[in-house]
């Protein structure tokens, strides 16, 4: 079974990356954040 | 060459992103006029005080108007020069009301010095050759430290003044 | 098993043996680096022991001497030293090196070494005081600038050698892609080559002769141009070889495949063109630079940001399909599959993380005017231990726990595996509260680079100061931790048990589509790059010199000498 899975995987063209995508979609937002953030603080200044 | 449908989005917000914050700063600094202090005006370093405003009388806080303030500051290694107070003792302290434009400028006589009016943005190079200028609006009360921010020698942390806005 | 397995599937083009007399110039590279880890972490310890007000230092030593150690050792030597010994280790797995390159890359480490002496020595008799910026008008002794000239030199000789080397490669192989590897170490060595161009000319043409007395004043703005011309790509050479690992070793360790080829090579090729034209990003807060100027080279900065944008993408990547591939199931059930108990990749993937916040600081800080929030204070400090003193030294570790046991014909044992994991472990609670604490106190406006100071006893200071208590707390964890992996290496090198360990370099799947010919035109590459800065350097160089005050003469009572 594990094996016929492993053989699809590598000749699927378009890999399973909802994981991925998600992580950076969370990466990019703590930027957003931190840069607004910091954006803030500079403008109350 | 070829792109993951996800890593196309994912490029195309994270590069919106830096174009957003891009933009938000360009429209500071070109149409509100927030640059960082860059005024390229010269001065020549072995004589600061052939510009009126590093004359020693000059030195430290001056009101030029209601609710407008300039601050001239000569630094020298380990020193910012405020001036002299009437009993002829060297200035460490200013004092300004809360809501005033004050205009800070600075020079060094010698090595390159830090100008960080610390917690506010007021924070500038002083360069051998040219005078740092930076207008502010004080909003918020407080004690505020001025330190050499930029290493300048054995003193560096022994270089600094203090700047009271009071209500 | 499995995986075992899929090693073998296709022969790999890329795996060279490497012999005795290279393993000895490979490690001799890396040994300079961890011997100056040693030193460089114990000025760390002083530095955040004085700045917490409770430590002075015995009477004819100054903090400022020993942050010039601390800053040139670790931001400088260890960097270049280990930087080039593992260029040369990929080149030599990779293309191979002949006897003649091998002659000329211990030239080049000699050149190096007797440069880094003589600036030692300097900064050790306190004539050298100056950090590792050396800003004019602040003179050290000739010798300090002419070691530095030296240790430059050096590298270029040996970023000849790899260029050499990949020339030669091509010759036999004309019709093959380069190796990934190989690729990647020529990108990095041409932008070394052409960002130190400019502090070399600082420091042949400027400095030499103004610390010499024959030139009696010295251009402090042009300086500090050519210096930060040099400085921004400098932090991307660090990164590069970190960068390295992450594309083409970590996919191997953990049992997947490079996620692809031509992406990794667009990403290097991007570092190329917009590392080397942003160093006014540097000099934001400078009075003679015109701020259109500053703002174009604060656009050309946020591109740099998309290559790194592209590799976090692969990274996460590589390990959800290497994850799913092992039957990972659901949203983040790969997260699961990744081989946590291997330091080679735990190690690592710290850094990876700590480049998440490290990156963020980093947009922060080169947002224009926004710079003046933190510029020059110990924010900047957090920030570059977060992304060179975590990010590129947990890499760097997690890259010798495999390449000194290669080279040394030895083991990583499971026992000194658990050690690296706490090592990593260590590194990781130390520099989250150094750093943090250093991030916080910036914000709060302490300057960077300065003593122990009561700053006359303001209000804000106090708060400082117990920032300055959480630093030493962290920096003296973080010193645990570089003393244990002085220990890890020292283990490695002569003491581990006998026997192979192998040199991971990842392959691209079977079914991978090809890489462009294009990525090969490294006159195009160059030639983008050279255009670059021209465009974003020339007009504003130029205004800088018909608007040049009077020069400065040097300084020497500044810095005690
Ligand atoms: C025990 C570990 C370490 C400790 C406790 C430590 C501590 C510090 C502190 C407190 C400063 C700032 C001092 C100041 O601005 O007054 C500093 C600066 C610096 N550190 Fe570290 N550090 C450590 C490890 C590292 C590592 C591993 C690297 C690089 C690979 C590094 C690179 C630097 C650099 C380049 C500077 C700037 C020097 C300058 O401003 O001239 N540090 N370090
Ligand atoms: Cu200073
Ligand atoms: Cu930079």
């Amino acid at each position: 079974m594990r094996k016929r899975k492993d053989h699809q995987a590598s000749e699927n063209e378009k890999p399973n990356l909802i994981g991925t995508f998600i992580s950076v979609m969370l990466l990019g937002a703590f930027i957003i954040i931190t840069w607004f953030g910091a954006y803030a603080l500079f403008i109350s200044r | 060459m070829h792109l993951h449908k996800f890593e196309k989005i994912w490029l195309v917000c994270g590069i919106g992103s830096l174009v957003v914050f891009l933009f938000i700063v360009g429209y500071g600094a070109f149409w509100q006029g927030t640059h960082p202090q860059s005024h390229g005006v010269t001065i020549d370093p072995y004589n600061i005080e052939s510009n009126e405003a590093f004359k020693p009388e000059n030195l430290g806080l001056t009101k030029v108007d209601d609710d407008k303030y300039i601050v001239n500051i000569a630094a020298s290694a380990f020193n910012y020069d405020l001036g002299k107070d009437e009993e002829g003792n060297a200035v460490k302290t200013i004092r300004i009301p809360k809501g005033s434009t004050v205009l800070f400028q600075a020079a060094t006589k010698d090595v390159v010095h830090g100008f960080h009016v610390a917690g506010t943005n007021v924070n500038m190079m002083v360069e051998p050759g040219y005078v740092s200028s930076l207008e502010t609006v004080m909003d918020n009360a407080g004690t505020y430290t001025i330190v050499c921010n930029e290493y300048c020698g054995v003193g560096h942390h022994m270089m600094y003044a203090t700047v009271e806005v009071y209500e | 098993m499995e995986l075992a397995k899929k090693d073998h599937e296709q022969p790999s083009v890329q795996s060279l043996a490497i012999s005795k007399p290279e393993s000895r110039l490979y490690m001799s590279f890396i040994s300079v680096a961890f011997i100056s880890l040693l030193i460089g972490g114990l000025m760390g310890l002083l530095q955040v022991f004085i700045r917490s007000g409770k430590f002075t230092l015995p009477a004819g030593i100054d903090y400022y001497q020993i942050l010039t150690v601390h800053g040139v050792i670790l931001g400088l030597v260890l960097t270049t030293y280990f930087i080039i010994g593992f260029h040369f280790s990929l080149m030599g797995k990779t293309v191979g090196i002949s006897i003649k390159q091998r002659k000329t890359a211990w030239v080049a480490f000699w050149i190096m070494v007797i440069g880094t002496i003589m600036t030692a020595i300097t900064i050790l008799f306190g004539e050298a005081s100056v950090l590792y910026t050396f800003y004019a008008p602040l003179r050290a002794h000739p010798a300090f600038y002419i070691g530095l000239a030296l240790v430059i030199i050096g590298s270029w000789i040996a970023g000849f050698v790899n260029w050499r080397q990949l020339a030669l490669w091509k010759k036999a192989h004309p019709d093959e892609k380069s190796p990934l590897l190989a690729f990647m170490v020529t990108v990095n060595t041409v932008m070394w080559f052409i960002a130190s161009l400019g502090v070399a000319v600082a420091v042949l043409v400027q400095f030499i002769p103004w610390s010499l007395g024959y030139a009696e004043t010295i251009n402090v703005l042009i300086s500090r141009t050519l210096f930060w011309y040099f400085g921004h790509p400098l932090v991307y050479f660090w990164l590069l070889p970190a960068y390295m690992a992450w594309y083409a070793i970590i996919p191997k360790i953990i049992g997947g495949k490079i996620f692809s080829d031509s992406l990794a090579r667009l990403s290097f090729v991007l570092f190329l063109f917009f590392s080397i034209p942003v160093g006014f990003h540097h000099q934001l807060t400078e009075p003679g630079i015109d701020p259109t100027w500053k703002f174009i080279q604060v656009v050309l900065t946020f591109m740099v940001v998309i290559p790194s944008l592209m590799t976090a993408f692969s990274m996460f990547a590589t390990f959800e399909i290497t994850g799913r591939r092992k039957g990972a199931k659901g949203l983040f059930g790969w997260f699961k599959k990744l081989p946590w108990k291997d330091v080679r990749f735990l190690a690592p993937f710290i850094g990876m993380l700590a480049f998440i916040p490290g990156g963020a600081g980093g947009i922060i800080n080169a947002s224009h005017q926004m710079n003046a929030l933190i510029h020059n204070t110990i924010w900047v400090t957090g920030h570059f231990h977060l992304t060179v003193a975590t990010t590129v030294m947990l890499t760097f570790f997690g890259i010798s726990y495999w390449l000194i046991p290669y080279l040394r014909g030895r083991k990583l044992t499971p026992n000194i595996n658990r050690l690296g994991i706490i090592q990593a472990i260590i590194w990781t609670v130390g520099m989250t509260i150094m750093s943090g604490a250093m991030h916080i106190e910036g914000l709060l406006g302490a300057p960077r680079r300065s003593s122990y100071s009561e700053y006359g006893g303001g209000e804000q200071v106090s708060e400082w100061i117990g920032y300055q208590m959480a630093q030493a707390i962290g920096g003296t964890i973080l010193f645990i931790g570089i003393v244990l992996m002085v220990y890890i290496f020292i283990k490695l090198t002569f003491f581990a048990p006998k026997g192979e360990e192998e040199f991971p370099i990842a392959e691209e799947e079977v079914d991978a589509q090809p890489t462009p010919a294009f990525f090969e035109n490294w006159k195009l590459w160059i030639g983008i790059t050279v255009a670059l800065i021209l465009a974003a350097y020339t007009i504003p160089f130029i205004e800088i010199i018909q608007t040049s005050p009077p020069g400065s003469v040097p300084f020497d009572f500044p810095i005690g000498r």
